[in-house]
């Protein structure tokens, strides 16, 4: 561990067994400068064979420098460090990159019309998803209407009433399968479902609520249940020991306790579900036209709308694709701003017990 | 408004596991008896019996009776819910409905029960709860904020207003002051012995000075072993078991020679 | 807490008591009875919900299973059904092998290595990844991820196709769109990125401090200490969040039905264009076409899906309830 070795860097003038601050950064610069310019010379400088390049030179380099200066042991901490941060900028690629397609290519058709039009008889240009819009918002609402009071009401029973019950671990048990469901699997058993009442073939808005339900029930009755598990239960006995009823006990302190968790369980389950293409696809399948009855006739929504504006454009595409990235563009916003106002709720109202 | 409450050959349970033995006792009204002991020797048990506050407790089941002024408390006809009404109680840490304002803490009792109460008589009951429990003068400018703004002492007695707002008979307290500071403290016990002019009080207290201070008669359990049920081993006016006691475990417990 | 009502159903208002009892009293019961009604009867209709699921599958998987060959939309079920099978394993699989280590790393940069005040913030930045629809996730893959990769293909094909081993995998010709089960499975890792990362993160932030402490007290670094302390007691959680990212991969069918440009094929090629398609794609591309016993052959590998995908789930709640066990914790 001598401090005087290496003499190809400047800042090796240092106390024994420390880098300086910086040493990193400024290596990181220098391995990415030299890797851009020795891939120019071989003509294959793109700026992902630089940063990939780049990043591993500087990998090798510090791992030497430091285990140089520093010592073998600190030499692997120090890669630990950079490797972990790599994988977090790795992940915020997709994510920004992402985001930015769809900003940029969803902005060009996000107008009055597109969300004033639907796609009855438009053949190239123009048009909008103002039914898909409707549609996605008609199943996601019923999903929700079928999904919050089951989900609600299964998560007060496991938490308040069933103790260690029987039939309490056999509802745990199947929410777990039931959190485990593809969602292709939820639409295939709408379809069957609705293909044996009403006949075979039958597209609805309502199966589509139905597949969306099975999706979205084991996540409210989760959420739900951590909530209600989270009123103390000093609470509870306040109100027993005021005379209060169980039921009321529940309805009046409980739920009120908890309702900002519930609230933003319930937005973060809607925004999950409202996503959902696959299980929509084979049930509520697609149409160009406003359809807001749920129990007849096929239902647009909105994920169903970019995948069949994607996947079979006419011609000419370019109009197709720019709906396609309009409707990608606007189900992200919704999504995103359910997330928000979920968080916001949890934030906002977080219980104040002022212990 | 004050009762007399008689506990006869009364076992609790929880499950299998038999918590306290065949406890009888007379507690009398407009007095505050302490039950004083070990750690798990079962006396929180014996005070939650009485309200049936034991039994929401999962398997948790008495034997014997509790009579209140000679109705026995466990007849098949009594409804827990209502048995609650009649005698209130006051839990360890202040546990005030985080929900609600001062005003509708106090209010809860009535609320929660969808007693219809008009603005006046509703006032009438804040104001006479708080000031019941010292709290009014503290309080008065701000009851539309929430309760759990208050300190701690502040909260125990926001509590106490709001076990007394539905009038009851008997007030228990399971260690009211244990999660408080010492000037809260004395709050709290010159309020019980206010308190003592209107109802039947029961004190759990692990602070022997404390059931010295403010009761007026105490009992004190014991477990003959770990895994024993407790019992309850001597029950006297507090001047005697304090300084005259009859039983050598109670002497040895009061003067510290034990656990 | 049940006993409370099971003791006083049966009662009358009996004058001896006083207002100890009360007409009111039957009432409140009433109140009492409804609400644990409506309750344990929500419960129990999941259960009927989950047993209509499964007895619709069942029921409609039968015909394509026991019909002659020849009447069947897709022919022989088994041989239908079994390139799709794989597909579905290997492209969770080859999912997997991308998102495991980069989740649990990025778990460690938030649990472990990022500022305290930022850790909260840089976790919701990774969930905002959990909320994208994964028909955007869908587009970006044809649009971005495939042409952007398809230069990496055509150098590995070029200098890894020709070896022993390797060449399986990296064989050509390359795809001309990138739209290989390689790209598939990298979108896919997108998608389970954020699953693995949200509960390995949890599980590194309940490792005992007095762990870690006496970890840095013996004067170990950091990356040390993670790998004395933090790793062992997160190992099952990591395995079951790798699990039910598993069970995640195995079912999503956009991304695939999108991304791949599919065929009924068995092999390991990543960088072709034939490439094996999943359960979950064939039947969203199929299914429009389908008709008669074609859509109970579909559904009979919907079926096939969802017992691959219960098993892993089950494995992982399995793992996870043993590590409760051990810890002790809660």
């Amino acid at each position: 561990m001598s401090v005087t070795t290496s003499s190809s860097l400047p800042s090796e003038a240092l106390t024994a067994g420390q880098l300086p601050k910086h040493t990193a950064i400024a290596m990181l610069v220098v391995a990415v400068a030299i890797t851009a310019g020795v891939l120019a010379l071989f003509g294959a400088a793109g700026p992902a064979s630089v940063i990939v390049v780049g990043a591993l030179l500087f990998l090798v380099a510090m791992f030497a420098l430091s285990g140089a200066v520093e010592g073998i042991r600190k030499a692997k901490d120090r890669m630990a460090r950079y490797v972990v941060t790599g994988f977090f900028i790795i992940a915020l690629f997709p994510l920004v990159s992402l985001i930015w397609q769809t900003i940029a290519k969803g902005l060009e058709r996000m107008d009055a019309q597109f969300f004033s039009y639907s796609m009855r008889n438009v053949i190239g240009e123009g048009g909008g998803a103002v039914h898909a819009i409707w549609g996605t918002l008609i199943v996601t609402g019923i999903a929700g209407l079928i999904s919050v009071p089951i989900g609600l009401f299964t998560a007060i029973y496991l938490v308040e009433y069933s103790g260690r019950g029987r039939l309490a671990a056999a509802i745990r048990f199947f929410v777990d399968v039931m959190t485990g469901i593809p969602s292709i699997v939820a639409g295939l058993f709408a379809y069957t479902l609705f293909s044996f009442v009403f006949g075979p073939g039958t597209n609805s808005g309502f199966a589509g609520a139905i597949a969306l339900s099975v999706l979205m029930i084991p996540t409210v009755v989760r959420s739900v249940e951590e909530m209600l598990r989270l009123v103390p239960n000093e609470l509870r006995e306040a109100s027993y020991a005021l005379g209060v009823p169980k039921w009321r006990t529940i309805a009046k302190v409980v739920l009120p306790t908890a309702l900002a968790g519930i609230v933003t369980g319930v937005v973060l389950s809607v925004a999950r579900v409202i996503g959902e293409t696959a299980p929509l696809l084979v049930t509520a399948g697609i149409t160009s036209s406003l359809n807001v009855n749920p129990f007849a006739d096929p239902m647009a929504t909105l994920p169903v709308f970019v995948y069949y504006q994607y996947i079979t454009p006419g011609v000419p595409q370019d109009p197709f694709y720019a709906r396609a990235w309009a409707g990608a563009l606007t189900l992200i916003l919704i999504v995103m701003g359910l997330n928000a106002i979920g968080r916001l709720i949890a934030w906002k109202f977080a219980p104040k017990t002022g212990r | 408004m004050s009762k007399r409450i008689e506990l006869k050959d009364l076992n609790i349970f929880y499950g299998k596991f038999h918590a306290v033995k065949s406890v009888n006792m007379t507690i009398e009204p407009r007095a505050v008896t302490a039950f004083i002991g070990s750690s798990g020797c079962g006396k929180s048990t014996v005070l939650r019996s009485i309200n049936r506050m034991h039994e929401v407790i999962d398997g948790a089941y008495v034997e014997g009776q509790v009579l209140l002024d000679g109705v026995d408390l466990y007849d098949k006809a009594v409804d827990p819910v209502r048995v609650r009404r009649h005698i209130g109680m006051v839990f360890q840490r202040p546990n005030p409905f985080p929900t609600m304002s001062i005003r509708e803490n106090i209010l809860a009792g009535v609320r929660l029960n969808n007693t219809k109460i008009s603005r006046s008589e509703a006032d009438e009951l804040v104001e006479q709860s708080l000031r019941g429990a010292n709290l009014w003068n503290e309080v008065k400018d701000r009851l539309d904020r929430p309760g759990s703004g208050l300190s701690g002492g502040q909260q125990q007695r926001l509590c106490i207003a709001r076990a007394i707002a539905v009038s009851p008979d008997v007030l228990l307290m399971d260690e009211p002051c244990s999660a408080l500071d010492p000037i809260s403290t004395l709050a709290i016990e010159d309020l019980i012995k206010e308190l003592k002019e209107t109802y039947t009080v029961v004190i759990v207290t692990h602070n022997m000075q404390q059931a010295a201070r403010v009761s007026d008669s105490t009992a004190f359990f014991n477990l003959k072993a770990h895994g024993q049920p407790g019992e309850l081993i001597e029950y006297g006016p507090t001047e005697k078991i304090f300084h005259n006691p009859d039983q050598k475990a109670t002497e040895d417990y009061i003067t510290g020679r034990f656990g | 807490m049940s006993t409370t009502d099971a003791e006083a159903t049966t009662s009358q208002p009996n004058d001896t008591t006083d207002d100890l009892t009360s007409l009111r009293h039957s009432r409140r019961r009433f109140g009492d009875k409804v609400f644990k009604g409506i309750s344990s009867g929500s419960g129990t209709l999941i259960l009927v919900i989950l047993a209509a699921v499964a007895t619709f599958l069942v029921g409609l998987s039968i015909p394509a299973l026991t019909a002659d060959a020849e009447d069947l939309q897709y022919g022989e079920f088994w041989s239908y059904a079994l390139p799709f099978a794989f597909g579905t394993v290997w492209a969770a699989t080859l999912a997997m092998v991308f998102a495991v280590p980069v989740a649990i790393g990025i778990a460690l940069f938030i649990s472990h290595y990022a500022p305290r005040r930022l850790a909260q913030g840089l976790g919701y930045i990774i969930d905002l990844l959990a909320a994208v629809p994964s028909v955007v996730f869908g587009l970006w893959g044809i649009n971005t991820l495939a042409p952007m990769m398809r230069p990496l293909y055509v150098w590995l094909a070029d200098n890894f196709g020709e070896l022993p081993v390797l060449g399986w995998f990296f064989t050509g010709p390359v795809s001309g769109t990138g739209r290989t089960i390689l790209t598939a499975a990298l979108v896919l890792a997108v998608m389970v990125l954020p699953i693995i990362t949200a509960i390995s993160r949890e599980v590194f932030l309940q490792t005992p401090r007095l762990h870690e402490e006496a970890s840095l007290a013996l004067g170990a670094t950091r990356w040390e200490m993670i790998r004395q302390a933090v790793l062992p007691f997160g190992t099952p959680g990591i395995v079951s969040a790798c699990m039910l990212g598993l069970g995640r991969a195995l079912g999503e069918t956009m991304a695939i039905a999108m991304v791949l440009s599919p065929a009924a094929v068995i092999h390991f090629e990543l960088l072709t264009s034939s490439n094996p398609n999943t359960i979950a794609g064939n039947i969203a591309l199929a299914f429009p076409e389908a008709f008669g016993l074609g859509i109970n052959q579909l559904i009979a590998t919907g079926l096939v899906l969802f017992i691959i995908t219960l098993a892993v789930n089950m494995t992982a709640r399995w793992v996870l309830s043993r590590r409760k066990e051990f810890s002790g914790a809660n």
